[in-house]
């Protein structure tokens, strides 16, 4: 049986576009620094780092945990650098969790960033090959033909999309640090966004963001010692299949489905949207709330969409299983970080520090990740109580 | 105390910084056969040995299965619209116009998809599991790579 | 001590240029080898975690296509780490201390051949400060290696003693890359190539692939495998600042091997030198004596591929174990400019 871990100490930056005040070791330490003030401790406290970003080539920097070693205070120590994709900024918090849990370490420090200012993201990844044409359709050219299926199945009405839009820019006004603060939002404001890809209009979609979000995950020791509530880590999953093969189920990945059910064994959940309080769920295009419930096993398959529409992931409407009430993806993404952020909002829930965005009284709260085509997820659940 | 004579010209907050780094991309052995195809116009998937699964364009191996793909399999240029969208987002020195429709097509007789463009019809009579056929640009025109097909268009008659 | 078992090793051959080949290509068939030669099959590995670098080969996101050569369906445990796949080994070593897991797969793969990779490497550097000055990575080791000399640490002889030994050892390895014998007199009259170091003390550029398997001691003798047992791994990392490090020494290194449980019945050491000088430096680090033979699979020297380079001293440590070579063994992974960041892994045999 694995050591008990907990996350002891958690650090955010103001994300905006572009944070042209620091250089990416001054915002890489901005949020471990912001993570140390959170858990009360020094530098010196920390015995290994794990660090994760999404691909090199979005700074235009390579393995960047050699030139972070200094910023992170990590010279002679261990220092590991995670990169699945999308889902990096999870996986990165399991691999430190892992850390802990292997009784080797008693406190390490996570830190997932992303400074896409710095280079030309889109550039990076439309290097060209001859297996595909050259669409330039973006990310939202892979995405919505799955969303649009996903419509099709389940015979959703066009405005759920948009809804979910709006649910996580309202949040995002409860968090100070979200990347968009839009107090005017509403349908209206969303439904006249200009179309970018069908059913996918420019407010549907999530920004491109600059930040880094940090944690110090402990030990059952280093927890006691703590002086704010730990967020006990109940259990963790990770997930990949293929990108592509014959009869791929990919509006309703496998992968997330076993991950899911993994990560709920562990944590002892049977019906996850009621023995939840509140989940972080990587939602970059507004529909994939709707999937990710069903996906997730939060309802039935083509029922995800009415929850939406009921109010049910809301916070302000007093849903039952509200979702990204820090505004979420479509309020700030920066994205080899978004990933440690839905984890690290989670852990900020059950610690009863998530301020103006707390669901009262959360004991067990959900942080997903995922990437890829669909393909990678990582997920945790994090308790208020050790077991 | 030194006097700084640039104390007052601000931070520097952004510098260039340009890379140029030149690759020789490789494709892959299992991908030959493929793009020696269709630089005649033509189109080569790959067998998976285990689930007998047909792939186009293949990268080696039957990802589902983890095993190297062994057959060659000479497919049409006809196939069916498996997803799509219509993309509107206007991106810098994009040739193409948009909107347009970008769509998962899966040839006949394969059984994975591709992505590639829909042409000649209007973007809202796009429909899933439209029969489509390839527009290939003109012979002089061909090089190593999917982009000799221009895009794809229904199939005469097909669709309603 | 731990009960993890490496049981399995497998080495594609390290080549200068591995043609057309793709990620799926270089890595399916050391994988295969790996499962084969331990027995087991694919849906018996728990997790599986693998080591690659985007801009070796220019294009993002390698590692996803390397999960086309796993079958990975039904869906895998699987991670990623975007450094040497020895550091790949230690995730799931602390995954297997957590009790997370019992058996493990690691692969590294590199392909260098496509671009410049000393040019490559000079994108690890300081993005604002040394980066745009592109220092590629043997002038950095041309420093270390100035400084060596001027130190005192070493001499050019002992430089071309360590190049003898590597194409020595490498006779013995078929998948070595550089396996021409040379002598003292011949290292002698080669000239200069980026001074101090000439072609002869830096690692050839390769391409290639590793893979290898571990699991718990307990399934390793239920199933009457061989293996090698580790005792303990660990890694640190120094100053990105050159000026800021002693460049004749490494106490990264050595603080690592000490916590992995360095002694002193070691009778061999894999070792990361990608050049002649750093052998020389990781000897003197490591408090080797005279009698401990050195990379008996000729070493980096002999083949280097990126990202692999690391797990290969290990799985080439745990192959000689395998063999009933030594009882005893360390193997040794770096990264960075100048041995910036080491990691040492402790074997012994069952
Ligand atoms: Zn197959």
């Amino acid at each position: 049986m694995a050591n008990h871990a907990a996350v002891i100490g958690v650090g955010q930056v103001k994300y905006q576009t572009q944070r042209d005040d620091v250089s990416i070791a001054g915002l890489v330490r901005e949020a471990a620094q912001n993570a140390l003030d959170d858990a009360q401790l020094e530098w010196s406290d920390i015995d290994a780092v794990v660090i994760g970003k999404a691909p090199d080539m979005f700074e235009g920097h390579m393995m960047p945990e050699l030139y972070l070693a200094d910023a992170l205070c990590a010279t002679n120590k261990p220092i590991l650098r995670v990169h699945t994709a999308g889902s990096v900024g999870g996986s990165t918090a399991i691999v430190a969790a892992s850390h802990v849990q292997s009784g080797v370490f008693e406190r390490v420090l996570t830190v997932a960033y992303e400074k896409q200012s710095e280079s030309n993201a889109m550039w990076a990844l439309s290097s060209k090959q001859p297996f595909a044409t050259h669409l330039n359709a973006g990310a939202g050219g892979f995405f919505a033909p799955l969303i649009r299926e996903y419509i099709q199945r389940s015979n959703a009405p066009a405005e759920v999309g948009m809804q979910v839009a709006v649910k996580d820019r309202l949040h995002a006004l409860r968090n100070p640090l979200a990347h968009l603060h839009m107090p005017d939002i509403d349908l209206a404001t969303v439904e006249a966004s200009p179309m970018l890809w069908e059913p996918l209009r420019f407010l549907e979609s999530c920004p491109s963001s600059d930040g880094a979000c940090a944690m110090i995950i402990g030990s059952e020791r280093a927890a006691a010692a703590s002086p704010k509530k730990p967020a006990w880590i109940r259990g963790t999953a990770m997930r990949s299949e293929p990108t592509n093969f014959a009869g791929r189920e990919q509006v309703n990945p496998q992968a997330g489905i076993d991950c899911a059910k993994d990560v709920y064994r562990q944590a002892g959940i049977q019906n996850p949207r009621k023995d939840l309080d509140t989940a972080e769920i990587y939602v970059p295009f507004s529909w994939y709330e709707p999937m990710w419930l069903e996906n997730l096993g939060f309802c039935d398959i083509g029922e995800g969409w009415k929850l939406t529409l009921e109010g049910a992931t809301s916070l302000p409407e007093g849903g039952d299983i509200p979702w990204n009430c820090s505004g979420g993806v479509l309020s700030t993404n920066p994205i080899g970080a978004s990933g440690m952020i839905r984890f690290a909002e989670a852990a900020q829930q059950v610690r009863g520090l998530a301020g103006d965005y707390q669901v009262e009284g959360t004991q067990l709260a959900l942080g997903h990740a995922y990437g890829g085509g669909a393909q990678f997820f990582s997920m945790w659940v994090v308790g208020a109580e050790k077991q | 105390m030194s006097s700084n004579p640039n104390e007052s010209a601000g931070p520097v907050t952004m510098m260039q910084a340009p890379l140029y780094l030149q690759y020789r991309f490789t494709a892959g052995t299992s991908s030959l056969s493929f793009l020696h195809a269709i630089k005649r116009g033509r189109l080569i998937g790959r067998r998976c040995p285990g689930c007998e699964s047909v792939y186009i364009p293949c990268r080696g191996s039957c990802a589902r299965c983890g095993v190297a793909t062994c057959d060659n399999i000479e497919l049409t240029d006809e196939g069916v619209i498996d997803k799509f969208t219509v993309v509107h987002i206007p991106i810098p020195n994009n040739p193409i116009k948009p909107p347009f429709v970008v769509a998962h097509i899966r040839l006949n007789g394969a059984d994975n998809a591709f992505h590639h463009l829909i042409g000649e019809v209007d973007n809202d009579k796009v429909k899933l599991g439209m029969k489509v056929k390839a527009v290939w640009r003109p012979e002089s025109e061909w090089d190593y790579g999917l982009d000799n097909i221009r895009y794809f268009k229904p199939l005469g008659g097909e669709h309603d | 001590m731990t009960d993890i078992a490496i049981v399995s090793y497998a080495q594609a051959p390290m080549v200068r240029d591995a043609g057309c080949a793709n990620e799926v290509e270089l890595i399916m068939p050391v994988i295969n080898e790996a499962l084969q030669a331990c027995g087991l099959a694919r849906t018996d590995i728990d997790f599986v975690c693998s080591g690659s670098a985007d801009y070796l080969q220019g294009a993002p996101f390698a590692f996803v296509a390397g999960v086309d050569a796993l079958g990975a369906f039904p869906p895998i445990k699987e991670s990623h780490v975007e450094m040497d796949a020895a550091w790949a080994l230690y995730e799931c070593y602390l995954k297997m201390l957590a009790g997370d897991i019992d058996s493990a797969l690691i692969y590294g793969f590199g392909k260098s051949s496509p671009g410049n990779l000393p040019e490559v490497l000079s994108l690890q550097l300081d993005p604002y400060y040394l980066q745009p000055l592109c220092p590629d990575s043997v002038s950095l080791a041309a420093l270390q290696a100035r400084a060596m000399l001027d130190a005192g640490r070493c001499t050019r002889e002992q430089m071309n003693e360590v190049v003898i030994n590597s194409r020595r050892q490498a006779q013995k390895n078929p998948r070595a890359q550089l396996r021409k014998p040379v002598s003292q007199e011949q290292l002698q009259a080669e000239v200069d190539w980026i001074a101090p170091l000439k072609k002869s003390d830096c690692c050839p550029i390769s391409d290639g692939a590793s893979a290898l398997v571990i699991c718990r001691e307990s399934q390793a003798r239920e199933m009457g495998l061989p293996y090698a047992r580790v005792v303990g791994m660990d890694h640190r990392i120094e100053s990105h600042m050159l000026g800021f490090r002693d460049l004749t020494d490494s106490p990264s290194a050595r603080n690592a091997a000490k916590s992995a449980g360095l002694h002193n019945n070691i009778e061999a050491a894999e070792l990361h030198a990608p050049f002649s000088h750093q052998e020389i430096l990781l000897r003197q680090s490591l408090g080797l004596s005279e009698n401990v033979d050195i990379n008996p699979s000729g070493g980096a020297l002999a083949g280097n591929v990126m990202m692999a380079a690391g797990l290969d001293r290990i799985g080439s440590m745990a192959a000689a174990i395998l063999r009933g070579d030594y009882k005893f063994g360390l193997a040794h992974a770096t990264s960075g400019p100048c041995l910036q960041q080491n990691l040492v892994t402790i074997l012994e045999a069952a």
